[in-house]
C-alpha cells in the first residue's frame, strides 16, 4: 500500500500512508486509538475506498471494493468483533456462504464440508468437534474458527485486529503457535495489537502509526548469536523495544507508566470486610478485606470468577438476587450490609466500572453530562431533575478527569476508548464512594489513556477510596497494585502483600499452586 | 427534536392540502366547520390519552399491545356494571382504572420477575381481555346513556377528551422533563444494563410504565364509552394499540427504545386523526382509509430512516 490517505469531515483519518508486506512475514501495526489502523486495514478490505494511493498485491494494483472482493483476491480480515453465526456448527461457519455444492438442485454437499472443514481445521488446531455449534466454543477457539475460515479461501495476507484481547494466556499462546505455523506454510500476517509484549514476541516487524502518519518502524534484527535484537539503540529482550515503541506511538516519553506506589498507612481501617462470600455458582469461600487507600489487585485468568465476585458484591441481580443467593457475610467500614441491588451497593459507598465498558459501562448514545450523574442525579433533589447542579457537577468530572469531550452534550460514542472509560470512572466519582471496584479498566485503551487512567486510580486511593481492580495484564496488577488477590476456578487461592507481588507468585496462584 | 418540526410540517401542509383541494372542488372549506373541528379535537384527544401511554412503553424499550382490549374490556364492564348494579358511573370508572392499574402491575411482573418478552406478554393480555369482554357480555351490545358529557362536553368550546389529553399531556411532559423519571425511562431504553449498573431499579422504572400506559388506556376507554354510548364487545378498540403505535413512531419514538417526546406523540396522534378526517372530506371512500394512513406512515419512516443514514454518514 502505498500513499494512501482517507479524509473524513473534520479528520484527516490517514495521510499519504506506506505499508509493505513481504511474504511469510509478521507485521506488527501499532498505534494509539485514532491513529488509523483500522481505516487502513478497512481500506485494505474493501470496506470504503481510499481518497489517494494504491494497493498493490503481488505487484498488480487492486481496489477491492467490498470485503467479498478482497476475500476473493486473498486478503482476509478478522476483527475484533467476530464474525460468526453462533447458532451454526464449526464447519458451516468456515464454509458459511460458500459451501460446497452437489446434485442440480445445488444441496450442501454435506460429505464434502465437514472433510474439507476437517482438513482446515487440523490445519489450524481446532479440537473441537466439527457439530459444535460455534456459541459453545470459548472466544479463543472462536478466534482459530476465524482463522480457519479466512485459510479456507485460500487467504495470502491475513489481517488480525487485536486478536488476544479476549483470550486467556494459554489461548492466545495456541494461537501464537498457530500464526507461527501459517507463517512457515507462506502467509503473510498483519498483526494489529495494544499488547507491546506480544508485538515483541511475535512480530518480524513494527510500523507505528500515529494521527494517520506512518511515524515509524521497527525491524526485528537476527544478530550473529542467533538471538534477536533491535535495529536501534535500544536492545530489548524481545528485539523490538517496547520502550521505542511507546515513544513513537505517543511521539513523547512516558517515562513513568505507573504512578509511585504509596506505603499503606497500617492504622487505616478496612473499608470493605468479606467473609465466607460465595457468589452464587461459586466452588469455595471468599473472605478478604480491603483498606481505605489502598489498591487490591485481583489476578487470576479469565473465568476464575474475578468478575462474578465484583458483581454479586455489587448486588447485580442476575448473580444475586433471583434464584441463586449469595452466601456469607459482607461489612462495609465495619457495618454488616446486605446489599440486593446495585442501588444498595451505591447506598453503602460502592462503585462498580464494569468489565465492558460499551455494553454497561457507560451509554453511548447518551450524553456525557447524562452519562456522567446517571447514578447520583436520584439524589440532587429528588424526584426533580437539578440541571444546574447536573452541569455543574459533569463540567467538574470533565475538568477534573481531563475528559477530552467537544462538550457536555456529545454523545459518549464519539469519544475516545480512554475517555469513555473516564467517563464511565466519572460516574462514580461525583457520589465520592468508599469502595470503587474496577473491572479490566484498561482493557482496549491505548497507552497513552492508560497511563492517565492509572494516575487516576492512585489519586483515590490516596484520596482514601479502597480500590479493587480486577485485571488479566499482569503488567499493570504488579505496577500498580499494594496487595494482590489471586483467584483460580472461584477461589481466592491467595493474597499478595506489597514484596509478595511477582509475576511468578501470581502465575503460581492463578493455576492453582501456592505461592513461594 | 427535528422529526417534530418535520412531523408538525407535515400536519401543516396535509390541512392546507386539504383545504385547497376543497375549495377547487367544492367552493366551501369544510375542515375549518365548527362540527368538524370539535369531532376532530375529541378524536384527537382520546387517540392522544392512549397513544401517551404507549409512547411512554416504547421509550423505556418496551412495547403493549393490549391497549385496544383495555379499551373494548373496560367500556364493556363500564357499560354492565352501571347497568346491573345502578352505580354511578364515575364511581365504576375510578374502579375500572384501579383495575387498569393492576393490569400494568401484572404485565411489569411478569416482565421483569420471569423476564418475559414484553410483546408476547401484552399479546396474551390482548387476547384475554378480548376474550373476557366478548364472554361476559355474551357478544352483545352494551349500552351506557346516562354518561355522555365526559366524551361529547364541551367545555370553554372545546371537547372534554380535548382538555384531558391537554391536562395528561401537561403532567407526563412534567413528569418526562422536569423529573429524574424521565432521564431513567430513557437511559433503560437506550440500554437496560447499563441503567441498572448504575443504580437504576430498572424493573420497578419498567413496571411504572405499562402502569401508565394501562391506566391511560382505561382512560381513553371509559370516554370512548362515553363519546359511542354503546360499546359492541367485539369491535370497540379493536387495532386501538396499532393506531398508538403509530402515533408514537410517527411523532419520533423510536420502537429500539430511548426516543421519543410527549409533544412528538400527541403530534403524531394529530396527523393520523387528521389523515383520517381529510380523507373523508375530500371525498374518497373510507374503505381506502388503511391502505393510504398505511402509505404514509411508511413514507415518514423511510423518508426518516434516508435522513439518519446521511447523517450518519456525515458524522463518519
Amino acid at each position: 500500500m502505498t500513499g494512501i490517505s482517507k479524509r473524513f469531515p473534520g479528520v484527516q483519518a490517514l495521510d499519504s500512508v506506506d505499508l509493505e508486506l513481504y511474504e511469510g512475514e509478521i507485521l506488527g501495526l501499532i498505534g494509539e486509538n485514532g491513529a488509523g489502523k483500522s481505516t487502513l486495514m478497512r481500506i485494505l478490505g474493501g470496506d470504503y475506498p481510499a481518497d489517494a494511493g494504491t494497493i498493490r498485491l503481488n505487484g498488480k494494483p487492486i481496489a477491492p471494493r467490498d470485503v467479498r472482493e478482497s476475500m476473493s483476491l486473498g486478503i482476509s480480515i478478522i476483527y475484533q468483533e467476530l464474525n460468526l453465526a453462533p447458532n451454526l456448527d464449526i464447519a458451516s461457519n468456515i464454509f458459511l456462504g460458500r459451501e460446497p455444492r452437489k446434485g442440480p438442485l445445488g444441496l450442501v454437499d454435506r460429505k464434502r464440508l465437514y472433510t474439507e472443514a476437517g482438513e482446515i481445521a487440523a490445519r489450524v488446531g481446532i479440537s473441537a468437534l466439527l457439530t459444535t455449534p460455534v456459541e459453545k466454543l470459548s472466544p479463543g477457539e472462536r478466534q482459530l474458527v476465524e482463522i480457519a475460515k479466512a485459510l479456507s479461501v485460500k487467504s495470502k495476507v491475513l489481517v488480525l485486529d487485536e486478536p488476544t484481547s479476549s483470550l486467556t494466556p494459554s489461548e492466545a499462546a495456541k494461537l501464537f503457535e498457530v500464526m507461527r505455523r501459517l507463517k512457515e506454510q507462506g502467509v503473510s500476517m498483519i498483526y494489529i495489537s495494544h499488547r507491546l509484549s506480544e508485538v515483541q514476541e511475535m512480530c518480524d516487524r513494527v510500523i507505528v502509526l500515529r494521527d494517520g502518519r506512518r511515524v515509524g518502524e521497527l525491524v526485528r534484527k537476527e544478530s550473529a548469536s542467533g538471538d534477536s535484537s533491535l535495529a536501534g539503540e535500544d536492545r530489548g529482550e524481545g528485539g523490538l523495544s517496547s520502550f521505542e515503541m511507546v515513544k513513537l506511538m505517543v511521539g513523547r516519553d512516558i517515562s513513568r507508566f505507573f504512578p509511585e506506589h504509596a506505603d499503606r498507612k497500617s492504622d487505616s481501617e478496612a473499608v470493605l470486610s468479606v467473609r465466607g462470600f460465595r457468589y452464587p455458582g461459586a466452588k469455595a469461600e471468599v473472605n478478604f478485606d480491603l483498606y481505605g487507600g489502598e489498591i487490591l489487585g485481583v489476578a487470576g485468568l479469565v473465568g476464575a470468577g474475578r468478575t462474578e465476585l465484583a458483581t454479586s458484591l455489587f448486588g447485580i441481580e442476575s448473580n444475586c438476587a433471583a434464584g441463586s443467593k449469595c452466601h456469607g457475610e459482607v461489612f462495609v467500614c465495619g457495618e454488616k450490609v446486605d446489599i440486593r441491588s446495585p442501588a444498595d451497593a451505591i447506598r453503602c459507598g460502592i462503585g462498580l466500572v464494569p468489565e465492558d465498558r460499551k455494553l454497561l459501562g457507560v451509554i453511548l448514545e447518551m450524553a456525557v453530562s447524562e452519562n456522567i450523574t446517571l447514578p447520583s442525579i436520584g439524589s440532587y433533589r429528588p424526584p426533580f431533575m437539578d440541571r444546574k447542579r447536573e452541569m455543574r457537577v459533569a463540567g467538574e468530572m470533565v475538568e477534573a478527569l481531563d475528559i477530552r469531550t467537544p462538550s457536555l452534550e456529545q454523545q459518549v460514542q464519539f469519544l475516545s476508548g480512554g475517555n469513555q472509560q473516564k467517563v464511565a470512572v466519572a460516574k462514580w466519582l461525583c457520589l465520592n464512594p468508599r469502595i470503587l471496584i474496577l473491572d479490566e479498566p484498561t482493557r482496549g485503551i491505548d497507552v497513552g489513556s492508560k497511563s492517565e487512567i492509572y494516575r487516576l486510580i492512585r489519586e483515590l486511593a490516596d484520596r482514601g477510596v479502597g480500590v479493587m481492580m480486577i485485571s488479566s495484564e499482569l503488567e499493570e496488577i504488579i505496577g500498580l497494585a499494594d496487595r494482590v488477590l489471586v483467584m483460580h476456578e472461584g477461589r481466592c487461592t491467595g493474597i499478595l502483600d506489597h514484596d509478595m507481588i511477582t509475576e511468578e507468585n501470581i502465575m503460581r496462584l492463578a493455576t492453582g499452586g501456592t505461592a513461594n | 427534536m427535528k422529526k417534530v418540526l418535520g412531523m408538525t410540517l407535515l400536519l401543516v401542509a396535509l390541512v392546507i392540502a386539504v383545504c385547497v383541494y376543497q375549495s377547487v372542488n367544492y367552493g366551501h372549506v369544510a375542515f375549518f366547520d365548527r362540527g368538524n373541528l370539535f369531532n376532530l379535537a375529541q378524536r384527537v384527544g382520546i387517540l392522544g390519552i392512549y397513544a401517551i401511554g404507549a409512547g411512554i412503553v416504547i421509550l423505556s424499550g418496551g412495547i403493549d399491545l393490549s391497549i385496544g382490549s383495555i379499551i373494548g374490556f373496560t367500556g364493556v364492564v363500564m357499560a354492565m356494571a352501571c347497568s346491573a348494579f345502578g352505580w354511578s358511573p364515575w364511581l365504576v370508572a375510578a374502579l375500572v382504572i384501579v383495575m387498569c392499574a393492576v393490569i400494568g402491575l401484572w404485565h411489569g411482573f411478569l416482565i421483569g420477575r420471569f423476564n418475559l418478552q414484553p410483546f408476547v406478554v401484552t399479546l396474551c393480555t390482548l387476547l384475554l381481555l378480548r376474550g373476557l369482554a366478548r364472554g361476559i357480555s355474551g357478544g352483545i351490545s352494551q349500552k351506557l346513556d346516562s354518561f355522555s358529557y365526559l366524551g361529547n362536553g364541551p367545555f370553554l368550546g372545546l371537547p372534554v377528551p380535548f382538555w384531558m389529553l391537554v391536562g395528561i399531556a401537561l403532567i407526563m411532559g412534567f413528569v418526562m422533563n422536569f423529573t429524574v423519571y424521565g432521564r431513567y425511562w430513557y437511559a433503560i431504553g437506550r440500554n437496560p444494563d447499563a441503567a441498572r449498573y448504575s443504580g437504576i431499579k430498572v424493573n420497578r422504572m419498567r413496571t411504572a410504565a405499562y402502569v401508565i400506559c394501562a391506566v391511560l388506556s382505561g382512560i381513553a376507554g371509559v370516554v370512548s364509552v362515553s363519546y359511542t354510548g354503546e360499546v359492541q364487545p367485539a369491535s370497540a378498540g379493536l387495532m386501538f394499540e396499532m393506531w398508538a403505535i403509530a402515533a408514537a413512531v410517527l411523532g419520533g419514538c423510536s420502537l429500539r427504545g430511548g426516543e421519543g417526546s410527549i409533544i412528538g406523540i400527541i403530534i403524531g396522534a394529530a396527523l393520523i386523526k387528521v389523515m383520517y378526517n381529510g380523507i373523508n372530506l375530500i371525498g374518497i371512500s373510507t374503505e381506502w382509509e388503511w391502505a393510504v394512513i398505511g402509505v404514509v406512515i411508511l413514507g415518514g419512516v423511510i423518508a426518516d430512516a434516508a435522513y439518519r443514514q446521511r447523517a450518519a454518514k456525515r458524522v463518519r
